[in-house]
């Protein structure tokens, strides 16, 4: 860095950053660019992700509503995170949450994916039809689901009813049922596997054909050749997949809100809607980051897991 | 599984299996079905809000329901003009979306300009961390930006909506960078020959050689700030200021028993993300390909 701050000018530009009369040396021009140009993200990083992470730990030390109340109250919130049922309830339920839609959704955005390789007619009709559910999300989304699940007049069980109706069971109430409120918001994030089908769909299609001409001579069954050729190959791509949905899966919010405000009984109360409610509901904004900082460890942890399992099954070699 | 990819010796006899006629006609068969079903079931929700949002009020609460409306009400989508600027609605979101997407767009491309083709101490350092903030889960941020704004005064007003997203996003980093990667570096030294600077290289050859991966971050940003309810929800003050997300929630609120004009508002609400991606599709497709498949 010392080299950078003693540098001078050469010409144009990069007289800016000059205090003498001796050329700048290139490389250190280079630099200087190189930090005016990334400036935005490191500005961006310090007030909007590390600050603001540090200033969490800290907030979370104090009981605050941001306008009356400041106490300092040590590490209390951080040992009422670790005892506060509700936060457990929470925390079940997005884990719960996030350990269903997460593999469930990869094997059907997969199957999907696979299927649409066969080469069948209208290939990018169907892709748009698989697609086109995880372009649309949020609240309007939430409230089509909402009527989608209305237990008597709604589409699921206007299906159900009358398949299940003469073995004398009566179809689930959905969202306004403890038991089945989870399983609506998790059946509701099926929908959207297109997003990680169009990935895979991009993948499959950057595999040499080379290979399964390989494959096919060497007497590989289709079935074969999927789990020796297709998935190995792919497993770099369900790899980033994997992650970046174990990360989203437990930032889980809208639907909980919108849907059922975490109800009925808590049922499908998350992590991200605790730390609204906290927050943002009940002012206490200093335990509202603690249990960020729960949340954030949980899924730190996760993701290392995560990280740490890949050598074992993700195929990094190039062809 | 590294092995499994190799060539083995060529010692199995060259047997196609499944290849007579009839197992072919059988496998293709159970393919296009379980396309065709699975792609009957992705569209039924679709199917189910349009058929809702024009039933005459006596139908929709029919029991058992009916798949087919006895005759098309389209007055249903006046309904929420009617009850609530809702088209002041899409005017705020559109600037929300617009006024980040542009600085999200700018912002990232430079800065991944600077990680792809400069070099320079703590770049690749640098690089990692954009990585790693790529999967941090942001609400952990959520209280004390929270407290920044209300220490700027910005809450009530969008800026804590937009203004973040002019500081080069993680993600959209990332895409640039890696696009960026693949312009030929003949290009730069041709440019570097007649006397630009990186800023004027970026300006004259990058910039414009990008346009499609600068498409592809305004998309992604512009659907995601459309479909947002946790921030708006958090930082907008007064109804006239709504997003459509906030006013589509407000209007359910409302709206209980006229569910053909809540699904009419819905589709309202999802159909400029359905147009964007039937413009788009193209750089959808690309950016989900740079961003996945690459990663």
């Amino acid at each position: 860095m010392a080299s950078i701050s003693e540098s001078q000018t050469q010409r144009g530009l990069s007289s800016w950053f000059g205090r003498g009369g001796k050329p700048m040396k290139p490389s250190t021009r280079e630099a200087w660019f190189g930090y005016l140009l990334a400036s935005p993200w490191i500005i961006g990083f310090i007030v909007f992700t590390v600050g603001p992470m540090l200033a969490s730990l800290v907030i979370g030390m104090y009981r605050t509503d941001f306008l009356t109340e400041t106490t300092f109250v040590g590490l209390k919130w951080y040992q009422n995170v670790l005892r506060d049922s509700l936060v457990r309830k929470a925390l079940i339920n997005t884990a719960i949450f996030s350990f269903t839609v997460v593999p469930i959704n990869t094997a059907l955005a997969l199957l999907i994916a696979v299927m649409l390789n066969q080469g069948i007619r209208l290939q990018s009709f169907w892709r748009t039809v698989y697609y086109l559910p995880s372009v649309v999300s949020g609240v309007a989304v939430s409230l089509l689901w909402k009527w989608l699940y209305q237990p008597d007049i709604g589409l699921l069980n206007s299906i159900l009813g009358p398949i299940l109706r003469p073995y004398g069971i009566d179809p689930p109430r959905w969202i306004f049922s403890q038991e089945w409120a989870l399983p609506s918001l998790i059946i509701m994030a099926f929908w959207g596997a297109g997003g990680a089908m169009l990935i895979y769909l991009a993948g499959l299609r950057g595999i040499p054909t080379s290979l399964y001409e390989a494959a096919e001579i060497d007497g590989a069954s289709s079935f074969r050749r999927f789990f020796a050729v297709t998935l190995p190959l792919l497993t770099p791509t369900i790899f980033f997949n994997v992650v970046l949905n174990i990360i989203i899966s437990w930032q889980v919010f809208t639907q909980a809100l919108v849907m059922t405000r975490g109800g009925p009984n808590n049922a499908t109360l998350t992590m991200v809607l605790h730390i609204y409610n906290t927050g943002f509901q009940n002012f206490y904004f200093g335990y509202a980051s603690a249990q960020a900082w729960f949340l954030f460890v949980i899924v730190l942890i996760f993701v290392i897991l995560a990280l740490r399992s890949a050598s074992s099954w993700v195929h990094y070699e190039r062809v | 599984m590294a092995t499994t990819v190799q060539t083995r010796p060529a010692v199995h006899r060259v047997e196609h299996v499944g290849s007579s006629k009839l197992t072919e006609a059988i496998y293709r068969i159970l393919l296009y079905g379980s396309v065709v079903v699975g792609g009957v079931i992705f569209a039924i929700p679709f199917y189910w809000m349009l058929r809702t949002s024009v039933m005459p009020t006596t139908q929709v609460y029919l029991f058992p329901p009916e798949w087919w409306p006895e005759r098309f009400e389209w007055h249903h989508f006046k309904t929420p003009f009617a009850v609530f600027p809702f088209a002041r609605f899409f005017l705020n979101s559109t600037f929300i979306a617009a006024g980040s997407a542009v600085g999200a767009a700018l912002s990232s491309s430079v800065v991944g300009f600077s990680f792809a083709r400069l070099r320079f101490p703590l770049r690749d350092i640098m690089f990692v961390v954009v990585l790693a903030t790529m999967i941090l889960p942001e609400h952990v941020r959520l209280v004390p930006t929270y407290l920044l704004f209300v220490q700027l005064d910005w809450i009530g007003t969008y800026r804590p909506l937009i203004i973040p997203n002019w500081f080069a996003p993680a993600f959209y980093v990332f895409l640039m960078r890696q696009f960026f990667m693949t312009i030929p570096r003949e290009l730069d030294d041709s440019a570097m020959i007649d006397g630009c600077n990186p800023i004027g290289l970026y300006w004259r050859i990058h910039m414009p050689l990008s346009l499609p991966a600068l498409g592809v971050v305004i998309i992604f940003m512009v659907t995601s700030q459309w479909n947002d309810f946790l921030y708006p929800l958090i930082y907008i003050q007064g109804v006239s200021n709504y997003t459509v997300a906030l006013g589509l929630r407000l209007f359910e609120g409302h709206m209980t028993n006229n569910m053909q004009a809540l699904m009419a508002a819905s589709i309202l609400g999802v159909l400029p993300t359905i147009i964007l991606f039937f413009f788009a599709q193209r750089y959808f497709v690309q950016g989900i390909v740079v961003s996945g498949v690459k990663g």
